[in-house]
């Protein structure tokens, strides 16, 4: 069946809204277990890396099937990840009356999250022994 | 504009209520991420770019402005698990954007990987900002 078939576009939005009720409840469970700023700081440091590795990994080998990797990016790690808690805690938890707070948190998850991204790059040039990109399949962050 | 606004903020506690019925909030959020995970996707697939990664920013700022106003609007524990932490939680990302951000910055566009990074924080922010003026407006 061509990709843009319904039924198959059907089944990846089924599949995008599986990912996102677990990547959403991943995060829920991380809010319950630790304070909220640090919640958001893990998963979103855990989803930049793990995020990072599939596209990598996509550029070097490309390994990983084109459709579970969007299921997989797009449903899961990117609704795991979170950008508007982020900026609800600088805004409002910490705001104007809490700068110290607001550079931690906001050098913390830019940081930590972009060394993430990073980390997973080495990692996936190790794992695939750094072949050469295949561009086709790059660009996929979503 | 202001009166569709009213309108989703006199809406927001029937919500809360609709929603009280399901004493499960993991369900709640999940049900909520499914929802805006499948609209993120629905953003990337429309404004997809090379040179920039406006869905992204787009998902960022919109999400950051919807989940702000339902917490200026007062909305009830539900309300915020379901639209909050559930729908605004996955339609925004911060994967992507990190993952965008490195890439730009690699592939020699450093500027717009600066641009990228601040853009992000400053609109979203800006959101936040307009979701406080809306409902100080609204609530007048």
């Amino acid at each position: 069946m061509a990709d843009d078939h319904p039924l198959v576009r059907l089944e990846t939005l089924a599949l995008i809204a599986i990912g996102g009720f677990a990547g959403a409840n991943l995060r829920f469970f991380a809010l319950g277990v630790f304070p909220d700023v640090l919640a958001v700081l893990l998963v979103n440091i855990l989803g930049s890396f793990a995020l990072g590795f599939f596209v990598y990994e996509a550029q070097y080998t490309g390994l990983v099937d084109r459709t579970s990797r969007i299921v997989f990016t797009t449903g899961f790690l990117s609704s795991l990840t979170t950008y508007s808690t982020f900026a609800i805690q600088t805004g409002i938890t910490a705001g104007p009356a809490e700068p110290l707070v607001l550079v931690a948190i906001v050098l913390g998850n830019y940081g930590l999250g972009f060394a993430g991204v990073l980390a997973s790059r080495t990692l996936a040039r190790r794992v695939t022994g750094g072949s050469t990109a295949t561009a086709e399949n790059g660009g996929e962050t979503a | 504009m202001i009166s569709g606004v009213g309108a989703a903020l006199v809406a927001l506690p029937l919500l809360s209520e609709f929603v009280a019925f399901d004493p499960e909030p993991a369900h709640v959020v999940g049900t909520g991420g499914a929802i805006g995970a499948v609209l993120r996707h629905g953003i990337y697939l429309h404004l997809s770019s090379e040179r920039f990664p406006w869905p992204t920013l787009a998902v960022n700022v919109i999400g950051s402005f919807v989940f702000a106003l339902a917490i200026f609007a007062g909305a009830g524990e539900s309300t915020i698990q379901l639209l909050g932490i559930g729908a605004c939680g996955a339609f925004t990302t911060f994967s992507s954007f990190s993952v965008e951000t490195v890439q730009l910055y690699e592939r020699g566009d450093r500027r717009l990987a600066v641009v990228n990074a601040a853009g992000n924080l400053v609109l979203s922010l800006a959101g936040i900002g307009v979701a406080w003026l809306v409902v100080a407006v609204v609530s007048l």
